[in-house]
């Protein structure tokens, strides 16, 4: 599949995206947050950093770079998008997920191995996975504390829609120990870990992140 | 020329890490008093004519659109009074 990966003006891990998509079997397509093209990608990944210097709101000013009209568009047709850290910001400013994410309520940039829980693995970014595995990725952000009103978060409970969960420590005081939602439709999924961080031994937590980047191989096919 | 200052604060229910540490920071300073402090933004627009309903009415879209999130703030607009009317 062609996998094409956004770069903002702030962007930080899209290089390491790429190599993750690359690394998961996918050719790996730049994409610049400019332009009012997606190049034919299949799926899209909108990676990690500090796109516009999080100026506003983490993720705010991205949320209307031109580019995003067009992942906006697709992402209601059904292509997979998948949003790490800023991703999962600009997806929530995007109104493509709901919710939000503030600063951590300890107030500290946080920079661990994480240990996770995938809940769902109906979505095209996690199906590689076996339902309710434990995995561990790196975690690193300051503003990272999902937030969403009562109602909202019982919707995203009882529909199977919590994606991945925090385990043992909640890092940013995330609400239910959210660290990872999807959409009505289950093809946008955001995160807070970066899984393209966790793809090799030599460097990271090990390999729990590669999954993320295989799904879509299995969900071509499905 | 007119002025139209938006204000943005995060909702009551929503936690203020920013807030929490001002106030923290009060007392280390010698200031008493204070029981709790909440952080949020002040825009201020210089806007072209005079402030008509239109006007109003297309910054309070500005404010819905891009300069507050629905989902945790809540803004306020209103006209400041200029120096030289």
């Amino acid at each position: 599949m062609r996998v094409g990966v956004v770069t903002f003006p702030g962007s930080l891990d899209d290089v390491d995206a790429q190599r993750a998509v690359r690394l998961g079997g996918h050719e790996a397509v730049a994409l610049w947050h400019g332009d009012h093209d997606l190049r034919d990608v299949d799926a899209v990944v909108l990676p990690g950093g500090f796109s516009y210097g999080d100026y506003l709101r983490c993720g705010a000013i991205s949320r209307f770079a031109p580019v995003m009209t067009e992942v906006v568009e697709a992402a209601r047709r059904g292509m997979p998008v998948l949003g790490i850290c800023n991703g999962f910001q600009i997806l929530c400013e995007s109104h493509l997920l709901p919710g939000a994410l503030i600063r951590n309520d300890h107030r500290k940039f946080v920079c661990r191995d994480q240990r996770l829980r995938v809940e769902n693995t109906a979505t095209p970014w996690t199906s590689a996975y076996r339902q309710g595995a434990e995995i561990t990725i790196v975690l690193k952000n300051g503003e990272g504390g999902y937030v969403a009103d009562q109602p909202t978060l019982d919707r995203l409970e009882g529909e199977g829609r919590v994606v991945v969960r925090y385990l043992d420590d909640n890092p940013n005081g995330s609400l239910r120990d959210i660290a990872g939602i999807t959409n009505e439709r289950g093809n946008v999924v955001g995160l807070m870990p970066h899984p393209e961080h966790a793809v090799e031994e030599l460097t990271g937590s090990g390999t729990d992140g590669v999954g993320f980047f295989t799904s879509l191989a299995l969900a071509s096919f499905a | 020329m007119a002025r139209v200052v938006v204000d943005v604060m995060p909702k009551p229910e929503i936690l203020d890490p920013q807030g929490k540490a001002v106030l923290g920071a009060l007392p280390r300073l010698g200031f008493s008093g204070v029981t709790d402090v909440r952080q949020g933004k002040r825009f201020e627009l210089e806007i072209e004519g005079d402030v008509s309903d239109e006007v109003l009415a297309s910054v309070a879209q500005m404010a819905e659109t891009l300069l507050s999130n629905p989902v945790i703030e809540n803004y306020q607009v209103r006209v400041e009074a200029g120096d030289s009317a």
